[in-house]
């Protein structure tokens, strides 16, 4: 019998400081996360040398806690993975830094994980990946289709032209009014809402997996504006539920056609947006009724979280992609297959 | 007893391992080239050399800041997690004070200073001899930290890479009382650092974070915004 692995996976790459200890890249032992949102939520947004200081506060203690909780002394480790792009420079370079000198401490392998092959891994904590596979990859900084012929083989098929479909989200909720983070607003208004206003639907030329979504949001932002010029009240409700079934029913359509013409045995979703409650129904429903297995992740390991880097570490550390004491953060890093 | 100390608080990079009382060795570069890409192949690097293991260092000094915000965190990244890894003390001193040990000795004040643009520095006053500090380390116009340097009416060792860009308005304002130091004595090097440090009290390895001297831009401008909500 093989002997098992365990990994210590460090994420530090937007506002989460996270950290985790993952045994053969399929269990959680131990998944800590420091959440900053509090401490933006003033500003509207991440601010990204705030979060910077938060993560510096926060690393050594979550590191700690996430050992602390797996009964996990450093020297049992395998390796270290570690989120090295794409992110906010700043907040990547604490992880990265924290990571090769604990690797270096304990003369562990060092890891760098793409932020997307991590959200794409999260998946396989709760559920082993079947191949030739489709992954939608959709939050505030990422939306993006994705297919895997076999582990570590990301071939990017569709994304988005403009905003992420989470930063839409967040602007549209700026206008209605809504707090920061102003997803799960929306979600929930457009969940109570009676009625929709009708937004277009952005399908881009025929054929195309890629998305836009800032023109729906100017959409949204003109009948607002054309509202207020008239006088008129606006339900907010009723804004929000037409802003969500347009993304929906894009983001539903766009990821079935795709399942279907690449003959996928699996679809999975991924990424803070994945936890969306519209989006989830609408996916959960259109393929059950193709007959597609389809699967997000629960809520914490659809947001960032350091177990999905861990969990993507460990296909690479099994390669030998290791990496060493020069690995740096790489706030643009593209996704590329571990071959 | 093996020092580890590392200074990134601005473009230079230093670091050095002392042992016992005597420098091992020591390393200064200063090449822009970016912290993170090499601070820690460097500190491999010069361990090889020295033969020095990960589990033999029995402190880490680290130069706190003030300075570049992303060379003071990467510095100090690396040192309290190497700290908090090999269970050893974390040492902390200001970055001004290291460069401040290039004027060790100097007959009079000593005043290290880093660039922060727009005609500010991060600058602090200490004392030649002892290194006492004579004004608090701060993010200053520099005109004005300059003004109550006057004041004192001493002579003055400015020293630090920027010197350089703010050579012209020292010596217009300060005259014959202000010196510089020579171009070999203007980098931080870490041998000075490690010893400051020795002199400094532990801290808890999870509380310690950079000394910024400033606050961010974000929250100046959300406390100008809060202020303008009071009146």
């Amino acid at each position: 019998m093989n002997k098992d692995i365990y990994i210590l996976g460090i994420e530090t790459s937007c506002d989460e400081t996270a950290a985790s200890v993952v045994k053969n890249g399929t269990e959680i032992i131990s998944n800590v996360v420091a959440s900053q949102i509090e401490s933006h939520k003033r500003f509207g947004g991440v601010v990204p040398e705030i979060a910077s200081r938060h993560h510096v506060e926060q690393i050594t203690l979550v590191i700690e806690e996430a050992l602390q909780l797996a009964n996990m002394e450093p020297h049992r480790l395998d390796a270290v993975a570690v989120t090295e792009g794409p992110g906010l420079v700043g907040a990547l370079l604490i992880g990265v830094n924290a990571a090769k000198a604990f690797a270096f401490a304990h003369q562990l392998p060092l890891v760098g994980v793409h932020h997307i092959a991590g959200h794409i891994y999260a998946n396989r904590l709760e559920q082993e990946m079947e191949f030739p596979l489709l992954a939608l990859v959709i939050s505030g900084g990422h939306t993006e289709l994705i297919y895997m012929k076999e582990h570590g083989d990301f071939t990017v098929i569709g994304e988005t032209r403009d905003d992420a479909a989470g930063e839409a989200y967040d602007k549209v909720a700026r206008t209605l009014n809504l707090p920061y983070p102003g997803g799960p607003h929306i979600d929930r208004l457009a969940h109570a809402a009676d009625k929709a206003v009708t937004f277009p639907r952005i399908w881009l030329e025929e054929g195309s997996y890629d998305f836009s979504f800032s023109g729906l949001k100017s959409s949204v932002l003109n009948y607002m504006h054309n509202a207020a010029q008239r006088g008129e009240e606006v339900a907010p409700a009723h804004v929000a539920a037409g802003f969500q079934n347009s993304v929906v029913e894009v983001v539903t359509g766009k990821t079935m056609r795709a399942a279907e013409e690449y003959e996928v045995r699996q679809v999975i979703a991924a990424g803070g947006v994945a936890a969306n409650k519209g989006l989830r129904h609408s996916l959960e429903a259109a393929f059950k009724a193709k007959g597609i297995p389809f699967y997000i992740p629960s809520l914490p390991l659809c947001t960032d979280n350091a177990a999905m880097i861990a969990a993507a570490g460990t296909i690479m550390y099994e390669k030998g992609l290791y990496g060493t004491m020069a690995m740096n953060g790489r706030p643009g890093m593209p996704l590329m297959s571990w071959i | 007893m093996i020092y580890l100390g590392i200074d990134t608080s601005n473009s230079p990079l230093a670091i050095a391992l002392i042992e016992d009382g005597t420098v091992l060795i020591e390393e200064t570069s200063n090449l822009k080239i970016n912290h993170s890409l090499t601070a820690m192949p460097a500190i491999e690097e010069m361990m090889k050399k020295a033969k020095v293991l990960p589990a033999d260092l029995t402190h880490i000094a680290v130069a706190e800041g003030p300075g570049s915000y992303t060379g003071v965190r990467i510095g100090l990244t690396i040192a309290k997690t190497l700290a908090w890894s090999l269970k050893i003390p974390l040492l902390t001193v200001s970055s001004l004070k290291v460069l401040a040990a290039n004027g060790l000795g100097f007959d009079g004040l000593v005043c290290p200073i880093m660039d922060a643009r727009r005609g500010t520095a991060f600058i602090g006053l200490y004392e030649g001899v002892g290194l006492e500090q004579v004004l608090a380390d701060q993010h200053s116009d520099v005109k004005e930290f300059l003004a109550k340097v006057k004041e004192l009416g001493r002579p003055v060792l400015f020293t630090g890479v920027d010197v350089v860009l703010h050579k012209a308005v020292i010596s217009e304002m300060l005259g014959e009382t202000a010196q510089f130091s020579s171009v070999q004595n203007r980098l931080p090097r870490a041998s000075n650092l490690i010893m400051l440090a020795q002199e400094s009290v532990e801290i808890d390895v999870h509380h310690a974070v950079p000394e910024y001297r400033r606050i961010t831009e974000a929250e100046a401008n959300y406390n100008k915004a809060q202020e303008g909500q009071a009146l």
